[in-house]
């Protein structure tokens, strides 16, 4: 591909990139001026002192024009400094730091999980049921990831934590610990996405095995794993991908509820924590975290994507 | 069309559908007293006759509270859906309402900047956002999910929109001074309402599982309200001693859900849904003489391909001499494509194929055996019609030739490619060792085609199969691409099939022509003597509508009268019958068998001008 193709989509990237950080920037910045009523007199409640809450808005900087504390906020962040729990009174990056490791093994987890599954099942279904073949197992197999994928993953962790935590007892279901707590909620995020998944590996499959090139692959009487698995999947896989990625970034989401079925000591259970206690400063920073994680598996799939089918990023203008 | 809603599926979900409706109405009244009615002496019972799902830590019936819980949580996912369409279609229809000055412009493109930001962002992330922004409980939690789901309905407005914003009639209404805002209500919304009802739909099964979540969470409904998210989180703290209390408004979340959801997807394919009609059964017809060689490359006897009823090759014969140049015309739909595939082997379910005698190399391919594959790879070469489609796009030129000798001739990795770049270079490709690096697209079409046969000549082809390898080229493609063949013929003395519709480019490669119709071979005859010599009817019209030096410049391009015949409906008799100016009553009655290389009642026959005329009048 040409250079001049790649360095144009570089900076087009890397500028929707700066400008989704920036408006993700400002509104975690404005959230706590978004909220109703004084925040500080939230968080600390209706018994606390005057002078208290004045002192603490004080500390907080909450007393400046809005400009200068936009102007801090920013210079906060690049140096690291996210501001202090107002519940616990540590820094909020350690909070984050504390936390992030538990969230992202789980996603990470789940999404290696989701694809592992998704793929064989995709294209060995696609495999047996193109061109009508096989219709029952095309109607069973289509209905049964569209009802997978309607069950919202927290409720698949409650049924797994009554199936399999309750009434079989083979696994954890709660908190963070060997390998055996992992189970279940990494479960829970990956078996609605590997539905979604499987499903379109299947459907492009099937549109890739018809294509020219295929019948040229088979005109070559090349191995059928080589047809199947180099001139097929990688042509199925470019609008998998971007499914994958978009569904990442839900998956990510999906950790919050998930974490709090689980009692999973990460980011999610620590936001819904400090949403309830009002503890704004952890809510900005967890936020501005998921913020730019979407971000970045978004960054990802997009050079995923321009590697995998160079014409995309010339087609898009 | 009503019939389209007569599918089990479509029923089911609108029942299903329905019936939450109903029960969101009815059972807040019916069951309240019931649901809210503490009972001590039955605190955390599990199921009985009496409490279906058992009781919850103040003795309320879990049942009763689930069904009441309808009310609340259906109307809070619908008017959390109605918020999110309302402000969708606002943000979506901004830049139209913003106009076509350029202020106007720049707001409507900072707006759609502004929602393809947004949209990057999973729906469940900008509702917690939100949920801080609007304080916890009900009425936090449903702005919050109406705001998070305002992103993704303003995009798919905003491609609504544009899809329709150039139709005549909303120009029309333009010119004739309609308002801005009044084109969008009258004109532009109604028309793209049916779309965004349908995601309307599957939305509000979202923004139901988005609410379960959140009151889950104890972010949505609070104490003494409870809809299904709310019952779920008090539930589950008690899922050892009590699982139905957790299970219960769990089941109801998906009952819901998936009723939303399945109903909008069937509405969706009641949208746009088409109904493949059946077709007809036709009984084919004995196969037509074979004139078969014993030193031929490839033998074909009786050769059909059906689909289901459908039987587009309808039992032909014909055989490629060693180093012979065999040409197939016809029209499309005539079969000869097929015939080209199914002789490779290359016809899948739902296809099927049979045959009296189908011999490459004195190899019988009837039965598909192990030591065919390396025959057939090595020795048979195919080139596609559509160059631009044939090649992968993913693969570089020389590993997709590199790879037959891997697979085939036990090349490692390195001499293959050396192999694939000679290739190249003795299919003409200038500078084979860098072309061999490049992907398709960086090829033009004639030069694809070219790799295409380079492809098969990795190994020794004794036969090629070229299914309108001009076709998609331009004329000067086309011809270095037939000389590329012609000579590839001279010198490495191959057999050549050559499938054609143009009787043109036969006549220049081939040495000898089958005149495919209907799935039959109908005429049989030197390339030579196609202009002279060509005796049924169908070949005659072929032939005259080619213009040559002697057609005259004014007169229009002659066309064969009539439609190709459908294999699915063919006529009893002969299958040219309806278009042939010579066409009698026996015509229309016999099939005519293959008799001396062409079957046809009045084979030769002398058609008069007027005879002629008159078909294409007809047609
Ligand atoms: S058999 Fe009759 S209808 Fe058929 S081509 Fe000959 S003359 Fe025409």
């Amino acid at each position: 591909m040409a250079d001049g193709a790649w360095r144009r989509f570089a900076l087009r990237r890397t500028g929707r990139l700066l400008v989704s950080l920036w408006v993700l920037v400002t509104a975690s910045f404005l959230m706590i001026h978004l909220v109703p009523g004084d925040p500080v007199r939230a968080a600390l409640g209706m018994t606390a002192s005057a002078d208290l809450v004045a002192a603490r808005r004080q500390s907080l900087g909450l007393n400046d024009p809005l400009w200068l504390q936009y102007w801090h906020y920013l210079r906060d962040l690049f140096t690291g400094n996210l501001g202090d729990s107002m519940v616990s009174g540590l820094p909020v990056a350690d909070v984050i730091g504390d936390r992030l490791p538990a969230t992202a093994s789980l996603a990470g987890l789940a999404f290696l999980a989701a694809v592992a599954l998704a793929v064989p099942t995709g294209v060995g279904m696609a495999i047996l049921t193109r061109g009508g073949r096989r219709r029952w197992a095309e109607t069973t197999y289509v209905s049964g990831s569209v009802v997978l994928a309607t069950v919202p993953d927290f409720l698949l962790g409650v049924g797994l934590v009554a199936v399999f935590g309750v009434q079989l007892a083979w696994a954890p279901v709660a908190g963070r610990g060997g390998t055996a707590t992992y189970v279940l909620p990494v479960l829970s995020l990956a078996l609605g996405l590997a539905a979604v998944l499987g499903r379109i590996v299947r459907v492009e499959m099937v549109s890739v095995l018809d294509a020219d090139y295929i019948r040229t692959a088979r005109a070559k009487r090349l191995k059928a794993r080589t047809i199947y698995l180099r001139h097929a999947l990688p042509n199925a896989l470019t609008a998998t991908i971007t499914v994958a990625g978009l569904m990442l970034g839900a998956l990510v989401a999906g950790t919050v509820l998930v974490e709090n079925v689980f009692a999973w000591p990460g980011l999610g259970y620590a936001i819904v924590q400090s949403i309830l206690s009002k503890d704004y400063p952890v809510v900005q920073g967890i936020v501005l975290v998921y913020g730019i994680g979407v971000l970045l598996i978004n960054l990802v799939v997009d050079v995923a994507l321009a590697l995998l089918d160079p014409r995309s990023t010339i087609r898009e203008s | 069309m009503p019939r389209r809603w007569l599918n089990p599926t479509a029923i089911a979900a609108g029942v299903l559908l329905l019936a939450v409706l109903v029960m969101a109405v009815v059972a807040p009244i019916v069951w309240s007293e019931k649901a809210d009615a503490v009972d001590t002496d039955q605190i955390l019972q599990g199921s009985s006759a009496e409490h279906w799902a058992g009781t919850d830590s103040l003795g309320r019936d879990i049942f009763a509270r689930v069904l009441v819980a309808t009310g609340l949580s259906v109307s809070l996912a619908l008017a959390a859906t109605a918020i999110g369409i309302s402000v969708g279609i606002v943000l979506g229809t901004a830049p139209m309402l913003f106009g076509t000055s350029p202020a106007g412009v720049r707001a409507g493109r900072l707006v759609t900047a502004f929602v393809n930001i947004l949209v990057a962002f999973p729906g469940l992330l900008l509702a917690l956002f939100f949920a801080v922004v609007f304080g916890v409980g009900a009425t936090g939690a449903l702005l919050a999910i109406g705001f998070a789901s305002a992103p993704s309905f303003a995009r798919l407005v905003h491609t609504l929109v544009a899809g329709i914003a150039e139709r005549d009639y909303i120009a029309a209404a333009r010119i004739a001074g309609v308002g801005r805002v009044r084109l969008l209500v009258r004109h532009v919304l109604p028309n793209i309402a049916e779309p965004l009802v349908v995601n309307a739909t599957m939305a509000a099964g979202g923004a139901l599982l988005s609410f379960a979540g959140l009151s889950f969470l104890g972010l949505g409904v609070q104490i003494p309200s409870y809809d299904w998210g709310r019952m779920l989180g008090e539930g589950l703290g008690g899922i050892y001693v009590h699982p139905s209390a957790a299970l219960a408004p769990g089941i109801a979340v998906i009952v819901a859900g998936l009723a939303f959801n399945l109903f909008g997807e069937a509405l969706a394919r009641a949208v746009g849904l088409r109904n493949p009609s059946a077709r007809p059964h036709r009984t084919p017809v004995a196969p037509a003489v074979s004139t078969s060689d014993g030193a031929a490359v490839l033998a074909v006897e009786g050769l059909r391909v059906s689909y289901g009823a459908v039987t587009p090759v309808r039992g032909i014969s014909f055989a490629v001499g060693r180093g012979e140049s065999v040409g197939v015309v016809g029209e499309s739909g005539s079969g000869k494509s097929l015939t080209a595939l199914a002789v490779a082997r290359l016809i899948e379910e739902p296809g099927h194929v049979s045959a009296d005698r189908l011999e490459f190399q004195g190899e019988d391919l009837r039965q598909p055996k192990r030591a065919h594959r390396k025959l057939l790879g090595t020795s048979l070469a195919m080139v596609f019609q559509d160059p631009m489609t044939s090649l992968n796009p993913t693969q570089r030129i020389g590993r997709q030739l590199a790879e037959v000798a891997e697979q085939h001739q036990g090349l490692n990795r390195r001499s293959a490619w050396a192999r694939a770049v000679d290739r190249l270079r003795a299919v003409r490709v200038p500078d084979p060792a860098r072309r061999a690096k490049q992907l398709p697209h960086e090829f033009s079409g004639g030069m694809r085609q070219r790799a295409m046969i380079g492809m098969g000549l990795m190994g020794t082809p004794a036969l090629v199969i070229a299914d309108e390898p001009t076709t998609a080229l331009d004329v000067t493609t086309q011809k270095s691409v037939l000389e590329l063949l012609r000579e590839l013929r001279e010198r490495e003395a191959v057999a050549l099939l050559l499938i054609s519709h143009d009787v043109t480019v036969v006549r220049q490669v081939c040495d000898r022509v089958l005149v495919m119709y209907a799935g039959r071979i109908v005429e049989e005859l030197p390339a030579a003597s196609l202009t002279t010599a060509a005796r049924h009817p169908y070949t005659r019209a072929l032939v005259a509508a080619v213009p040559d030096m002697d057609t005259p410049r004014d007169r229009p391009l002659a066309t064969i009268a009539g439609r190709p015949a459908d294999p699915a409906a063919l006529p009893e008799g002969c299958a040219f019958a309806p278009r042939c100016p010579l066409a009698d009553e026996r015509c229309a009655r016999e099939d005519p068998p293959m008799v001396a290389g062409v079957a046809c009642w009045k084979a030769g026959a002398v058609i008069a001008p007027d005879l002629q005329k008159r078909s294409e009048a007809a047609s």
